[in-house]
């Protein structure tokens, strides 16, 4: 029962962090801002939404639920490795080609 | 005139360490792969456990000199539990910045509030692995993405506003440089 509560805690969280990084994508001035919600929300989402299902088939607690556990957790580890790395590269490749950013006062692009 | 003292082992290192591959940096590599395979096939019978440990022996073989650039030493104990204790600390403060940025986001007058800027600064950490932790511990952490570190150590972060750019270099360099033992 705990354990459920807590489940649905995590996912609905991961959701919201979700759609927030979604609603930041389109709200956000300029490419580069737009990164920031888009790259680093969904990492969060993912992380909660992860943990979330990995408590959830946990129980009962066998070697195939734990290792299945273990694999959620490998997941995570490669998203948390990958993700700012690409998100550095898509900034880098704006700023090589030129892009200015966005700064207070401009208009929307 | 200091700057070039700091920089000439980065110059070197790769080159020499190509020479020397040592026995506990394969043994170490072979028992993260079998560690892997074990975990992700979830069977163990003779068969895949055999098939599991060729395969290791040959990964580790073409590898070793990937994961660990040197042999095996207290030291590299050391760096693996003192990033282990950094990162209750980096997920905090994932947390926290998300929880900031969705604040942005879901913001009415959002375009008031966020102050995009550039911001350099040159960081005190040595080793190659201790900066690719740093620039990447910034780019978790929403509200600053690392942009470029070159090679005198400069980093260019894209902060999305004030409250995300005050926080840098400060703790999480401090942090970091604890972690790898460079204080």
């Amino acid at each position: 029962m705990v354990i459920a509560l807590l489940v649905i805690v995590c996912v609905v969280a991961g959701l919201l962090f979700f759609a927030g990084g979604t609603l930041g994508l389109l709200r956000f001035p300029d490419f580069y801002s737009r990164l920031h919600p888009a790259g680093k929300l969904d990492t969060m989402g993912a992380l909660m939404v992860l943990l979330g299902l990995g408590l959830h088939q946990l129980f009962p607690l066998t070697l195939d639920s734990v290792l299945t556990g273990l694999k959620l957790m490998l997941i995570l580890v490669f998203i948390f490795l990958a993700s700012p790395t690409a998100t550095h590269a898509i900034m880098d490749a704006g700023f090589r080609a030129g892009l200015e950013p966005w700064k207070k006062g401009d208009p929307r692009r | 005139m200091k700057k070039d003292a700091a920089e000439q082992p980065q110059l070197e290192l790769p080159l020499v360490q190509e020479e020397k591959r040592s026995g506990s940096a394969y043994g170490a590599t072979f028992i993260m792969m079998l560690g892997v395979w074990c975990l992700l096939s979830g069977k163990f019978d003779a068969l895949h456990l055999t098939l599991g440990v060729l395969s290791s022996a040959l990964v580790s073989y073409f590898s070793a000199d990937l994961l660990f650039s040197g042999p095996i030493t207290g030291r590299t104990f050391r760096t693996f539990f003192g990033f282990l204790g950094y990162l209750p600390w980096l997920l905090y403060q994932i947390l926290r910045a998300a929880l900031h940025v969705m604040f942005l986001t879901f913001h009415p007058r959002m375009l008031e509030l966020i102050d995009p800027q550039v911001i350099r600064f040159r960081t005190r950490l040595k080793s190659d692995l201790a900066q690719v932790t740093f620039a990447n511990s910034i780019t978790l952490t929403p509200g600053t993405v690392t942009i470029y570190v070159d090679f005198h150590r400069d980093f260019s972060v894209h902060a999305i506003d004030q409250v995300s750019a005050a926080g840098l270099p400060g703790e999480m360099e401090r942090r970091i440089a604890r972690a790898f033992g460079e204080d």
